[in-house]
């Protein structure tokens, strides 16, 4: 029962102290102000972690997890994120983009085709809009090729 | 009023230019489509724009005409998808679905869309002159505002925004800690010793808050479709011939105006914002209206009360963004963003400073409500189509607008990594039910607050009763307690209405 916020309440706790701690471990300057670069954050993690012992001893209702297929489809979405953060740069918007976009794609309606098609006319759609119509400087095709 | 009519002269000397004309009608249209599509709100959709028009090399006058544009027309669009599909576009589009919904359904969607449209207008514009007349009065009292009471004013808008937007203090609370830890990273602004860096030189230079806001609002809003397998949107009733029906609109008008007054005042309480505004007006109209009044049951006052509302509220939340630069909703949260980005400090001295772009865009708001009545009177028939935009489209397409966004401004994949980041903690955060918006406050303002605890503390030489030493400040904390506090024991009386699951955007 109400699991989430207790494990929640506990993750806060343990990171509002650490807070704490990495508050003391920032270096003091020779510019001195009575209150220094310390205390703020010091405040701060105090706070949050009344925050997390609060929603520790008092949970919400559970929120109503997804099940795990919904969950693996949530992680291969920002697992996909993530490799287009690293592709965009060295292999252009297009190819990295027409991928990323069809799988999207595929995550929220599963027919295969049609996020294919998507993927496909938003990655050359955006590009074009992005390119000549605003005239942002992105690269389109892969570094060396473009 | 002699200086204010000097200084409206000014703000449409500048707003009346071709460039500038031309930007607020860019902005009107894709303030009203984002506002249309289901899951897209205003601070979203302010959101993901903002990275594109600041590498556009817009000027300030022009970025923020172009962008309170856009923030105006989501406001206007929320209404369509809570008419026609029963979903509201954008939170405070909510309570519109209660009546217009029903007049969808009984076949009268045309005059359903054309009294909100009205409404909207009314609200906005009545809020626009509101904005004019109030902002100069509360700018030359922030003048009075010391480090201790502007202290005390990121206190008071943390802890009402709390206490206004959450069912949980504690996660509200927890919500404005995360931000200001986010914002206490990089190097120190007094002393400029690193905090909180792991010697990571990505990030000397803080977080970026468009990086948090694109990732928190734009990215988690595609998490959530997917977890909630993006519920295919398709127009549910047919929309006939638009007539406009006169005879309502003159029945409708004093709820109208009454409806743009409860929602401004509303507005320009810190932490409200437009989803309490169409809510107050809604209820007071419908305790006026009565049993007879028919109101959940497809009345046209009942549709007109929350758009007046809503739009009414859009505006006043303006008033102590610009004034005390202190946000008090979501989309003027991001809208602060925008003007950071562009190296404008809101506050009193932004009225004294740069006329020019005050009152440039109070004369832009005022120009975008005209064109926005055009647009969504007679034109709404086009902003329809969007709603058949399907999510598979959409959601990728906002994805693809996020990265490309963050990409051209910072040029990092660091800062994309992050983004994504803020994605997914923003999409668990949704789930655990700890608000987004006091994270984006929270590393907005985060800095300001410090430095204004230390201005205050070198003051004082380290006395901390300093800090309660104004009329004004104690004035300030006091309210600030009062509104976190408050809600526990007005929540049963005074409830914001929940959204549908699938539409936990921004609140």
């Amino acid at each position: 029962m109400a699991a989430t916020d207790r494990v929640f309440g506990a993750v806060v706790m343990a990171g509002a102290a650490a807070y704490v701690a990495g508050a003391f471990a920032i270096r003091e300057s020779f510019l001195q102000d009575p209150v220094g670069p310390r205390t703020f954050p010091i405040l701060i993690g105090a706070v949050a972690f009344l925050c997390g012992a609060v929603m520790a001893l008092r949970p919400d209702p559970e929120p109503g997890w997804p099940g795990p297929a919904i969950l693996a489809r949530l992680a291969v979405a920002a697992a996909i994120s993530v490799a287009f953060a690293y592709a965009l740069k060295p292999l252009g918007f297009i190819l990295p983009g027409a991928v990323a976009a069809g799988a999207l794609a595929y995550m929220i309606t599963p027919r295969p085709g049609a996020a294919a098609l998507t993927g496909a006319a938003l990655a050359l759609g955006l590009y074009a809009l992005f390119r000549y119509g605003l005239g942002l400087s992105l690269p389109g095709l892969p570094a060396g090729l473009g | 009023m002699e200086g204010t009519l000097a200084n409206l002269a000014l703000g449409f000397s500048v707003a009346l230019s071709p460039w500038t004309l031309f930007l607020a009608v860019v902005g009107c249209f894709l303030g009203t489509v984002i506002g249309a599509l289901p899951g897209l709100g205003p601070s979203n959709g302010v959101a993901l724009l903002i990275p594109v028009t600041f590498t556009l090399g817009l000027d300030a006058t022009a970025a923020l005409v172009l962008m309170t544009s856009v923030y105006y027309g989501a406001m206007y669009g929320g209404r369509i998808s809570s008419i026609l599909l029963n979903i509201p576009g954008d939170e405070p589009a909510l309570m519109t679905t209660l009546d217009g919904y029903p007049m969808a359904q009984q076949g009268r969607a045309g005059d359903a869309l054309v009294i909100s449209g009205v409404a909207s207008f009314v609200g906005a514009l009545l809020a626009t002159v509101g904005l004019m007349l109030l902002a100069p009065l509360l700018a030359n009292v922030a003048y009075l505002f010391g480090p201790a009471e502007y202290f005390a004013l990121y206190l008071l808008a943390f802890c009402t925004l709390a206490g206004m937007k959450s069912s949980n203090q504690a996660k509200a609370a927890l919500a404005s800690c995360i931000g200001l830890g986010i914002a206490m990273i990089g190097l120190d602004n007094s002393t400029g010793m690193p905090r909180y860096t792991g010697g990571e030189l990505h990030l000397m230079d803080g977080v970026d808050f468009l990086v948090a806001i694109v990732g928190l609002f734009a990215v988690s809003e595609i998490f959530v479709f997917i977890e909630t397998h993006g519920k295919d949107s398709s127009i549910g009733v047919k929309l006939g011939k638009v007539v406009v029906p006169w005879r309502e609109l003159g029945r409708s008008f004093w709820t109208m105006i009454r409806a743009s007054v409860v929602g401004f005042v509303c507005g320009v309480l810190p932490g409200a914002g437009a989803s309490l505004g169409s809510f107050m007006a809604y209820m007071s109209e419908k305790s006026i209206a009565g049993a007879k009044g028919g109101f959940g049951t497809g009345a046209p006052r009942g549709v007109a009360a929350p758009e007046a509302g809503n739009n009414a509220a859009a505006g006043g939340a303006l008033v102590p963004m610009l004034t005390l630069g202190v946000p008090g909703s979501g989309t003027t949260a991001v809208l602060l963003a925008l003007l950071m980005t562009l190296n404008i400090t809101p506050g009193p001295t932004l009225f004294a400073d740069r006329p020019e772009v005050v009152w440039g865009l109070i004369a832009s708001l005022l120009i975008a409500n005209f064109v926005l009545l055009a647009m969504n009177v007679p034109m709404v028939k086009v902003f329809v189509k969007v709603l058949a935009v399907p999510p598979m489209v959409l959601l990728p397409g906002v994805a693809m607008v996020s990265f490309v966004g963050i990409y051209s401004l910072t040029g990092s994949y660091f800062d994309l990594l992050l983004m994504v980041a803020f994605g997914v903690a923003g999409w668990a955060f949704r789930k655990i039910g700890v608000p987004t918006v006091p994270i984006i406050l929270g590393i907005l303002l985060g800095n300001q607050m410090e430095d204004a605890l230390r201005r205050a503390m070198i003051l004082s030489d380290g006395d901390w009763v300093y800090l309660f030493s104004s009329p004004i400040a104690i004035g300030l904390w006091a309210a600030a307690v009062l509104g976190f506090v408050a809600p526990i024991f007005l929540r049963g009386v005074l409830r914001t209405p929940e959204g549908p699951e699938d539409l936990g955007a921004a609140r």
